[in-house]
Order: structure tokens, then C-alpha cells, then sequence
């Protein structure tokens, strides 16, 4: 991958800027129409769903009262798992988006919506709806590419630290919720800045704290305390059912804006970008998943990553309607699609990652022939001196554009 | 009836020793529902329990006249009984967007069933009216506030009374008779465009056959609107009169207006309709009642940008209406979505939440900020 304004075939050469234009004024009448149309059912629609998730969540718990007994343990542990993902995605997600908003009901509404997660909301909002949505993609700009962790592009040189990435990428799916509050928190920047004594940030951190506090007592002491003889395997219960929503959130995520094919942004191409050209960068930069109702349900209707990006507060329900209509418009404007079933994006994502860990063009140079000696160069390239490690890196790259 | 006074909310009616108890045992629970509430979970199964946000679920919906009816509505345990005259403002989901409106209260203290009544008048492009009327169904819930309003009648009830009602301003004054037969001399000069357009003609024209009081009715269509000195050629002892008026602005000004002419100011009551109408036009004054700035916006600038150039500090995220980071509650007024033309208007005690990135004024406004 490599930022579309550097690719031999930029995939939107072939657009005039009127026709970006026309592609911008298409896709707000199909905004327009859903707009319209929002009523009861939508209404009723989010507050089933919500139902839907307490009684399970209730439910689950109180299974896990008896969670000694191995059936209650699997029963509740899988409940929980499923709640907590419903919780976060189609529930947390959106609503702070701000796609109920237009109920004017307190409950169900953006600036009064808290969720289960280790992120405070306000900090969640600012580095999602704010700087995710609207810098989509742009490289230094979108800090949900890689979390500000990962080697996401060619263009970033590579060094040894990188080889690191599958392992930590997969430690940070484990415990997502933290890395996005960490991630909010932008505590990467503000430990390289030693600016851990700014009074702000302080602030910021102690509401952290207390959120990751209040999750943790209700889930690793509360709880397990209620399930009296049952303490630990109520608390493995709570971790296991944290991991798995943690494990889920992240590969949706992932599958959002990370296989193979997905396109992203420099900077500088996003100045003084029109409406048009906007949409045009949230189509190229987000891709969807195929698959069930249930699925789609349980990805927060992130499945439909493109359709979100494209109106991120229209209500998720309404994403599949206007599916066809948006695959259209891709068609008609000779544009990609993207999307696939969910095993296939989560592989593509993650071989992406273990291809950006390694240099460019080894994973592609590599056969199982050839290995010996690829792991052999690698080694030379991770340990050797500086110019021997610079000349090996760039045969490598020249090899694999070959 | 649309009424300006602020809800007050009363003591709740648990004894406080059992009400602080509860209160302990839900901040309890909340170590384990966090980050929802306790309440939350347990509204799902009983919410017009005591100690939660006041909720009425909709019993029945019986037809009035054929633009009217009255909703029985059986309110949760924290209601408090209302004083005849009064008003409550309800909260209903109208095609999923939830909307307050006061509507007065018609019902018999005396009711054995729990429930009291609003009796509902569809005016054109009501959307709300039009709702109750036609398309509430028993089941519903909906969220309240506590009745209020000063339309009653004095501890010291008057020896004769004149109640001077247009339409659905009846209302109140239905609330009244029904539940103050201790008045004897009674004259209501009711105004209706025809016989079956009065609410509660049956009952009004069987009190008045009863002797109870004195019923003049006025049906426009064929005999034209009353005016005040009508109405005082009507009622010879109207200076004898307290006198209670509730209809359209134009005809409370009217009486109002001969009232004070004829220094009898003191005797006349009125209760309107409505706040004053919004009149929406191509800008108009920004104000933030919490800082207290107020500013000229244009019909094209957003407010948050109008803000800004006026040196208050804002909320601001994406500034193209997506992130919601902008968002505040409109208290008052009308703001037009620059995106779409479309007008979002808000009425006293409302806070509509709207995004200021994209929204322009569209008359003055009242933001709380």
C-alpha cells in the first residue's frame, strides 16, 4: 500500500472534478431520503436493540451467580461476551455518534450516553467523530491508522523495532479498550513530550482512571463478590468476556480501513477539499463486511463501514438500505467496492501487518524454497551494520518491484 | 393550555426515612450496573414505579368531536394530584421524535381509577395534537411533568363567576365545573364554529339543562365571532363577575383590553393557548443565557461561527455537521440547518439539541451556553 497520490494507477485518475462534484450531490440525496425518512420504526428499532442487550446482560449475570457449575460458566461467559459486543457496537457506537440524536429523547442521546468501555466519552468523541471521521486515512493526520503504534505504510521507513508489530498488534486486540483510552488520551505524544505534568492532560487521565476503576470493580470485584463461592470463576468470566468483545471491536475495526486495498491519503491532498472530494476519500478509504443480519448487527453495522463513513450519524439501521444504492454509485463512478466476508478482511488485515513488519518486499520475496536464506538476510538486515542493513533493505525492495 | 410558569417539582410522597433507604440501595447497585443506571434496568419492568423520571401510560383515547379527544392517562406513583385548571406537559414520541406539549387537565378529582385526563384538540399541522387524537394508542407511555398553572379558582371561591372559552380553551374550564359544583351562579359564553365542534357539548348543554349554569353558545361559522361588548350585552352583571378567559391570543387581548377600560383588570383571568408565535425570518439575535452574550447572527453564518467572531468560547469538533461535537440545547427560538433549509424550533422549556457548526439562526434564539 502506498498513499494514493503516489500509486502508478491512482484508482481516481479517471475522475474529472465534476464529477466528483456530481458523485458529492448524489450522495447527499441519498442522505436526504434516509433523513426523511427517519421515524417510529428506526425509534423503535434502537430501543429494542437496547432492550435486547440489558435483558441479556441481566440474564448473564445472574447465570454467572452459579458460574462453579461449568455449564452456567459457559453459558454466562458467552451471554456476557455477546452483551458486552452489542453494548459497544451497535448500541455505544452510535448513539455517540449522535445517529439517535433526532429523538430529542435524553436517554438515547449523544451527550448523555455512557458506555462500558475504558474511554470517558468525551475523550472517545474527539479523537473518533472528530479526527478519525473527518481525517479518514490521511497519514499523520488519522491516528486510528495503526493507533500510532504500527508501521501502516511502505513510505515509513522500516526498522528492526518492527518486527515486534503482529505480537504487540495482537496484545493491544486483546486489551483494546485500553489502548483506545490510552490512544484518546494520546499518551504516546504526551510521554515523548514529557508533558505528563500538564494539568489538562492530568485531568483527562484521572477521568480515565476513574472509568477504567468503576468497569473494573463492577466486572473484577463486584460481581465475582455477588457470585460468593464462585469469585474466581465469575472474575475469569468478566476477563474472558472483556477479551472476547476486546478480540471482536478491534477486527471490525480493523476490517474498516486496513485490508489489503484499501486506500490512504497525504496530508496535503486534503487541503481546501470539497464536499465532493470528501466523500470520495471515505468510499476509497473504508471497507465493508459480508455476511448475516446477526453479523451486522454485531459489528454496529461497521460491516457497513463504507455506507458509515460516507453519513456517520445516520441511524446504523439504515446502512444496509442504502447498500445497493452506494455499490451503484461505486459502479457508475468506476470505483471499487470493497468488501468481503469477515474471515477474508480480518486476514487481509493482519497479513498486511505482518508485511509491514517485515521490510518492504520480503514477504513477497519469501517461498518456503527460499527461506533459509530469506531468514538468513533478515537477520543480516535486524543485527548487521548500518550500511549493510541499508543495502539489504533497499535489494529487497527492488527485488519485490521486479 | 400552553402555560410560561416553571414546574416546581414537589415532595415525593415516600415516607423519606423509606425514600433514603431506596436511594442507598440503588447507589449501591450501581457498582454493578454502571455505567447505566440502576433506575434503567428497573424501568424496563415497572416504569411508572415511584422514584423515577414521572411517566403516564395511555389507558384509553375516547373521541370528543370528531377533531378531539380525550386521553385517560395513568400516571406513575410520584404524580401529584393536580388543582382544577391546571395544565401538564407531556412528553410523546411523535414518528420516533420525542416532543413536549401542556394540555389542560379535565378530569374528576374523584376518579376511584388512579387516572386523570387531558382532553386534546387537533389544530391544523399539529403534529403532536393530530398524534393524540388520531393515532395514540392505549399502551403508550409517555413522559410527564407535574401539573401546574395558575388557572384556578381561589381558596375563596367567587359568588358569581363568567368563564369566557373559544375551541379547545374549554378545557380548563371543564377542569373547573367538573370539580367545583359549590359554584352556583355560573355563566359560560363558549364560542365553537358549530354546535358539534363544542368539546363536551353533551355534558355542557346538561349541565346548563339542569340549572348548574347559564350556557351561552356561540357558533361562529353562522353567527360570526363575539366581541367584547358583545359578550357584555350577553352578561348585564359582568361587572359583578370574576371572569375566567382561555382561547386565542386575539381574544384574550380583546377582553383584556375591555377589562381594563372598564377598571375591572383585577377580575379578569386568562390563560393562552400558546407562547407567541415564532416568526421565522433570515437571521435574528443569538442569545446565551448562561454567559449572558447576545449577538446579531445573519441567515447564512453558523452560529458557531457568528459566536466565535462575538468572542464566546464554543464547543466546536468537525465544523461540517458530522461529529456532534458542537452540539447545545436550544432553548427558544428557530435555527435553520444550512445543509438542508430545514427549520428547527424550540418553545420555552424545550432543549432541543441542535449542532451549531451547521445551523444558522432563523429568528431569535435563546441557547443554552
Amino acid at each position: 500500500m502506498t498513499v494514493v497520490q503516489k500509486k502508478t494507477d491512482n484508482p481516481i485518475a479517471h475522475l474529472t472534478a465534476d464529477d466528483v462534484e456530481l458523485l458529492g450531490k448524489e450522495l447527499d440525496e441519498i442522505r436526504q431520503e434516509v433523513m426523511d425518512s427517519r421515524g417510529e420504526s428506526d425509534a423503535r428499532y434502537i430501543r429494542r436493540v437496547i432492550d435486547v442487550h440489558r435483558k441479556i446482560e441481566l440474564g448473564s449475570r445472574a447465570v454467572l451467580l452459579a458460574s462453579g457449575f461449568p455449564p452456567a460458566w459457559v453459558l454466562g461467559t458467552i451471554g456476557l461476551s455477546v452483551a458486552k459486543i452489542l453494548e459497544n457496537m451497535e448500541i455505544g457506537h452510535n448513539i455517540l455518534h449522535g445517529q439517535w440524536d433526532w429523538m430529542r429523547d435524553p436517554k438515547i442521546h449523544s451527550t448523555t450516553w455512557d458506555w462500558d468501555m475504558a474511554s470517558p466519552v468525551e475523550q472517545w468523541k474527539h479523537s473518533h467523530n472528530e479526527l478519525h471521521h473527518t481525517y479518514t486515512n490521511v497519514i499523520g493526520k488519522d491516528n486510528d491508522l495503526g493507533y500510532g503504534i504500527m508501521r501502516v505504510d511502505e513510505d515509513q521507513p522500516w526498522t528492526p523495532m518492527y518486527l515486534g508489530q503482529p505480537l504487540w498488534s495482537f496484545i493491544n486486540a486483546c486489551f483494546f479498550e485500553y489502548g483506545i483510552a490510552a490512544y484518546d488520551l494520546e499518551l504516546g505524544a504526551v510521554l515523548a513530550k514529557k508533558q505528563t505534568s500538564d494539568p489538562e492532560f492530568r485531568k483527562r487521565a484521572r477521568a480515565v482512571l476513574v472509568k477504567i476503576g468503576k468497569q473494573a470493580r463492577k466486572d473484577y470485584l463486584v460481581h465475582p463478590l455477588l457470585s460468593g463461592p464462585n469469585f474466581f470463576a465469575t472474575l475469569a468470566a468478566n476477563f474472558t468476556a472483556n477479551i472476547v468483545r476486546n478480540l471482536w471491536s478491534n477486527s471490525v475495526i480493523l476490517c474498516g480501513h486496513f485490508p489489503e486495498g484499501v486506500e490512504t491519503f497525504e496530508k496535503k491532498s486534503i487541503e481546501g477539499e470539497t464536499r465532493g472530494e470528501w466523500y470520495l476519500r471515505q468510499m476509497l478509504g473504508s471497507a465493508n463486511i459480508s455476511g448475516s443480519k446477526a453479523m451486522h448487527v454485531l459489528t454496529g453495522n461497521l460491516s457497513h463501514q463504507i455506507e458509515h463513513h460516507l453519513f456517520p450519524d445516520l441511524p446504523s439501521n439504515r446502512y444496509a438500505e442504502i447498500a445497493p444504492k452506494i455499490r451503484d454509485l461505486f459502479d457508475r463512478y468506476g470505483l471499487n467496492y470493497h468488501t468481503a466476508p469477515l474471515p477474508r478482511q480480518v486476514g487481509s488485515a493482519w497479513h498486511k501487518i505482518i508485511r509491514l513488519s517485515l521490510p518492504n518486499g520480503w514477504l513477497q520475496n519469501t517461498t518456503a524454497r527460499n527461506l533459509p536464506s530469506q531468514l538468513a538476510k533478515l537477520w543480516k538486515m535486524t543485527t548487521g551494520e548500518p550500511k549493510v542493513r541499508r543495502r539489504l533493505i533497499r535489494e529487497q525492495a527492488a527485488l519485490a518491484a521486479a | 393550555m400552553e402555560g410560561m410558569t416553571a414546574t416546581v417539582p414537589r415532595p415525593s410522597p415516600a415516607r423519606p426515612a423509606l425514600r433514603a433507604l431506596r436511594d442507598r440501595v440503588l447507589r449501591v447497585a450501581e457498582l454493578v450496573t454502571t455505567p447505566v443506571l440502576p433506575a434503567d434496568y428497573l424501568d424496563m419492568f415497572h416504569p411508572l414505579r415511584a422514584g423515577t423520571d414521572l411517566r403516564g401510560r395511555i389507558e384509553a383515547v375516547l373521541p370528543e368531536t370528531p377533531d378531539a379527544a380525550t386521553i385517560v392517562i395513568r400516571p406513575g406513583a410520584d404524580w401529584q394530584p393536580h388543582r382544577p385548571g391546571q395544565y401538564v406537559r407531556i412528553g410523546i414520541d411523535v414518528d420516533g421524535v420525542r416532543m413536549w406539549r401542556a394540555y389542560s387537565i379535565t378530569s374528576d378529582l374523584g376518579r376511584t381509577d388512579g387516572c386523570f385526563t387531558v382532553t386534546v384538540k387537533a389544530i391544523p399541522d399539529g403534529r403532536v395534537s393530530n398524534h393524540l387524537v388520531r393515532r395514540a394508542r392505549p399502551g403508550t407511555l409517555v413522559r410527564l411533568d407535574q401539573a401546574t398553572g395558575e388557572f384556578c379558582l381561589p381558596e375563596q371561591r367567587p359568588a358569581k363567576a363568567l368563564f369566557v372559552t373559544a375551541g379547545s380553551g374549554i378545557t380548563p374550564v371543564m377542569g373547573i365545573l367538573r370539580n367545583h359544583p359549590e359554584l352556583t351562579d355560573v355563566v359560560l359564553v363558549h364560542s365553537a364554529p358549530t354546535a358539534d365542534d363544542v368539546v363536551f357539548g353533551a355534558e355542557l348543554r346538561q349541565m346548563a339543562a339542569a340549572g348548574r349554569i347559564r350556557l351561552v353558545e356561540q357558533h361562529t361559522d353562522t353567527a360570526g365571532m363575539l366581541d367584547a361588548a358583545a359578550i357584555a350585552a350577553l352578561v348585564p352583571d359582568l361587572a359583578e363577575r370574576a371572569t375566567w378567559a382561555c382561547g386565542p391570543v386575539g381574544m384574550l387581548e380583546a377582553l383584556e383590553e375591555h377589562w381594563a377600560a372598564a377598571g375591572m383588570a383585577d377580575r379578569l383571568y386568562t390563560e393562552r393557548f400558546r407562547p407567541t408565535v415564532l416568526v421565522t425570518g433570515e437571521g435574528g439575535t443569538v442569545t446565551f443565557t448562561e454567559n449572558g452574550t447576545s449577538l446579531e447572527a445573519d441567515g447564512a453564518t453558523p452560529i458557531l461561527d457568528a459566536a466565535e467572531e462575538a468572542g464566546v468560547l464554543m464547543p466546536s469538533g468537525c465544523r461540517m455537521g458530522i461529529c456532534y461535537g458542537c452540539v447545545l440545547p436550544l432553548r427558544e427560538g428557530a435555527v435553520r440547518d444550512l445543509r438542508t433549509g430545514e427549520v428547527t424550533t424550540a418553545v420555552p422549556g424545550d432543549g432541543v439539541l441542535v449542532q451549531t457548526c451547521i445551523s444558522a439562526a432563523a429568528g431569535a434564539c435563546h441557547i443554552d451556553h
